[in-house]
């Protein structure tokens, strides 16, 4: 007997919640940037879900996209950090305030 | 020549733009050249086109000149186009012909000074707007050339600009002169509205049809015109600019302030006779305007002490007598004397000069005296001026002026009052005339000892033109003999196409026999004149003095000119002063610039607040995305 739905889109909510708590109350940027994962990945599970539920594979074409994407984003993402620690010796981003006016 | 009368402007306007663009690598003979040759070439060119006009029948001396269109706007259309007829062709031959003289002197008594190219290139600038202002045969036109001869004007007062008076007296000339053209723009403005046209010609054939005799429009147009003449031609009450533009170069006070320019006045009121004879009270208000002008300029020039100031109020009191025949219908008599004055006020402004360069710029005529010795061709020539203008028989102002005031007692419009306003100012233009000349020439020398060894007769370039300039002082009034003597009066026959239907208003109904006692009695009257100045200055010289003391208050009121620039000075621009203060210490300073100012405050303010939520804390904006991408899903969730 196949999962249900729900379950699917429970899953995917609880693990989406966690990348945005993470985002929001992590000070390590190589932390929020994880979190940030969690968040595509909680997307990701919700559009594979669906694409099965539907019996519709282009659901399933757009989360190859979306990983693409997180890829690169991470990859930015984590030169960026490294050049910040290389520059203040810290990867806290309550000390990275100096973009401001 | 006639269809060639376009040559008389191109050539000074070619000397000027070649002086003032690249005089300054000209040599000397090259600039005088460039500058005498231009305004020669012009007067050759006014010459022919003045022969070739006589040939023409009398009725037929009318020639339009059309250039190319210039303003075509609906129904307003005007053209640089010329109108050549008795009138103008006169004008450009005396305005040619004076400025070629004092080109001439002007090569003599500027030689020194460093800025030579800039005062020719003015000079011709002059003479171009001059021409282009009596050859015009619209309005608009016309005060095109009003408007740049008051320009050069300005310049030239102006010309020694790092004095603080001549900078001054080229403000005071420009700001007074607008009052006056404030009035002419309107007065043009009114013409067109009631015409629909700007052109000379059909404007005076049409006045009696389209405007009523003596109606409002009629006496409104010419009213405003006449403002425009009172500031150019410095009647009262705008007269005040002209004493203190003789901070200008001497022989710009001879060309502009005294032959050409300030005459201007003189020619629109002529050039627009029509128009006047349709308004009596404007013709009322032009006659006593000149003849109180008249006689109050010359008034004051009985007192002065600069001689550079008794001829400028001798100039204004000549321009009233201009503007007294006009008002009386005489505008034939106007322009006589306007051409006869030309010839013997610029050579006296010019012997003037002369004197000056001889005692290095002195001006005071107390400190002068007996300088005929030093400077015989100087005194021969002003002598020759001070006989024409005080109206000795003989001379040309005897004949113009003589004119002037029997017109003023025997035309339709012609008064008891005017003719005594008239004769009680030749009566003083003898006696004033006489004193400068008395004072400046004759007696004892009262120089200084290093003056005394200065003073010498001036170079050929600046005797020359006072010579020619003497002769035609002396001869100029022959074209104009009256009847009476046997003459023909040709100057004023020669100018009657001009004036259309204007010389039956001022038929004479007088018989010869008072024409000649009146003429007697102005002989008298100038003879008078000359005696009393020779009584007081050559025989009795401690008379003038023991006057004075005698008659106190009304010598000071007279010597300090009635305090008009005084009160003016109270009555008009310290409230004015007062006015601007006011606008810029409250309107502009707390107005304007408070509310820029507290505009840019504000958004400063807004800023500063705004600022805040931008805390460059990463954790602070992801809350923020995170709360507004709740806001808008709650949205589409609940609606």
């Amino acid at each position: 007997m196949p999962v249900p739905l729900g379950y699917y889109l429970g899953l995917a909510a609880i693990i989406f919640t966690v990348g945005v708590i993470g985002v929001l109350v992590r000070r390590n940027a190589i932390i929020i940037l994880m979190s940030i994962e969690l968040m595509l990945n909680g997307a990701n599970l919700t559009l594979v879900a669906f694409s099965v539920h539907l019996q519709e594979l282009s659901g399933q074409v757009f989360v190859f996209l979306v990983m693409t994407v997180a890829a690169a984003e991470a990859a930015v993402g984590l030169a960026i950090i490294v050049m910040i620690f290389r520059n203040r010796e810290s990867v806290n981003v309550d000390n990275l305030n100096i973009m401001k006016w | 020549m006639l269809d060639k009368v376009w040559l008389v402007l191109l050539f000074p306007l070619l000397g000027f733009l070649l002086n003032g663009l690249f005089g300054w690598k000209f040599k000397r003979g090259l600039i005088n050249l460039i500058a005498c040759g231009s305004v020669g070439l012009s007067f050759l060119v006014s010459l022919g086109v003045f022969l070739d006009l006589l040939k023409l029948a009398p009725e037929a001396r009318h020639f339009e000149k059309v250039l190319f269109p210039w303003v075509v706007s609906g129904s307003f259309k005007t053209a640089f186009s010329f109108l050549v007829d008795p009138l103008s062709a006169l004008m450009i031959l005396v305005v040619s012909g004076v400025a070629f003289l004092i080109h001439i002197y002007s090569t003599g008594y500027m030689h020194d000074d460093p800025g030579y190219v800039r005062y020719f290139s003015y000079l011709n600038l002059f003479t171009f707007s001059m021409l282009l202002l009596v050859l015009a045969d619209n309005l608009l036109l016309m005060y095109i050339g009003w408007e740049a001869v008051g320009l050069c004007s300005y310049l030239l007062i102006g010309f020694w600009y790092e004095k603080k008076s001549a900078a001054d007296a080229g403000k005071k000339a420009f700001i007074v002169n607008r009052i006056g053209d404030f009035g002419f723009a309107l007065g043009i403005m009114l013409t067109f509205v009631i015409f629909g046209t700007v052109y000379f010609t059909p404007i005076l054939e049409r006045a009696p049809e389209v405007l009523q005799y003596g109606g409002a429009a009629a006496t409104a147009i010419t009213l405003l015109l006449f403002l425009g003449a009172v500031g150019k031609s410095a009647q009262i009450p705008l007269y005040v600019w002209l004493p203190d533009a003789m901070e200008g170069p001497t022989p710009v006070s001879a060309l502009i302030h005294a032959a050409t320019m300030v005459t201007a006045g003189i020619y629109m009121v002529a050039r627009l006779s029509a128009l006047f004879l349709m308004a009596p009270v404007s013709m009322l208000v032009v006659a006593i305007v000149g003849g109180v002008t008249a006689l109050y300029a010359a008034s004051i020039g009985l007192m002065q002490n600069d001689i550079k100031r008794v001829l400028a109020y001798s100039t204004i009191s000549q321009l009233g007598y201009m503007f007294l025949a006009c008002g009386v219908g005489a505008f034939g008599a106007g322009i006589f004397h306007l051409m006869t004055h030309a010839f013997f006020k610029a050579l006296l402004f010019l012997c003037a000069g002369s004197v000056m360069h001889a005692l290095a710029g002195e001006l005071n005529i107390q400190k002068m005296g007996g300088l005929k010795k030093h400077m015989p061709v100087t005194y021969w020539t002003f002598l020759m001026g001070t006989l024409a203008i005080a109206g000795i028989p003989g001379f040309s102002g005897f004949f113009s002026k003589d004119e002037i005031i029997w017109k003023a007692f025997s035309s339709a419009q012609g008064h008891f009052l005017l003719w005594f306003l008239g004769a009680a100012g030749a009566l003083m233009t003898a006696f004033y005339m006489f004193r400068l000349l008395f004072l400046t020439f004759h007696g004892k020398s009262r120089l200084t000892p290093e003056l005394e060894k200065r003073a010498h007769e001036s170079p050929n370039k600046m005797t020359v033109p006072l010579i020619i300039l003497a002769v035609l002082a002396v001869i100029g009034g022959y074209v104009g003999i009256p009847h009476l003597l046997g003459g023909g009066n040709r100057i004023e026959k020669f100018l009657e196409p001009s004036f259309g239907q204007v010389s039956k208003a001022v038929e004479t109904h007088h018989s010869g026999g008072v024409e000649l006692l009146m003429m007697i009695i102005s002989v008298l009257i100038a003879l008078g004149g000359v005696y009393l100045a020779y009584t007081f200055y050559i025989k009795k010289t401690e008379l003038p003095k023991k006057l004075a003391e005698r008659y106190r208050s009304i010598y000071t009121l007279i010597y300090n000119k009635y305090y008009v620039d005084e009160i003016y000075n109270a009555v008009i621009v310290q409230p004015l002063k007062f006015f601007a203060i006011i606008c810029w210490r409250f309107f502009d300073v707390i107005v304007i610039d408070g509310s820029a100012n507290g505009l840019a405050k504000l958004v400063g303010l807004i800023g500063n607040l705004i600022r805040r939520f931008e805390t460059g804390y990463v954790r602070n904006y992801a809350l923020g995305f995170v709360v507004g991408v709740v806001i808008i899903l709650g949205y589409f969730m609940l609606r």
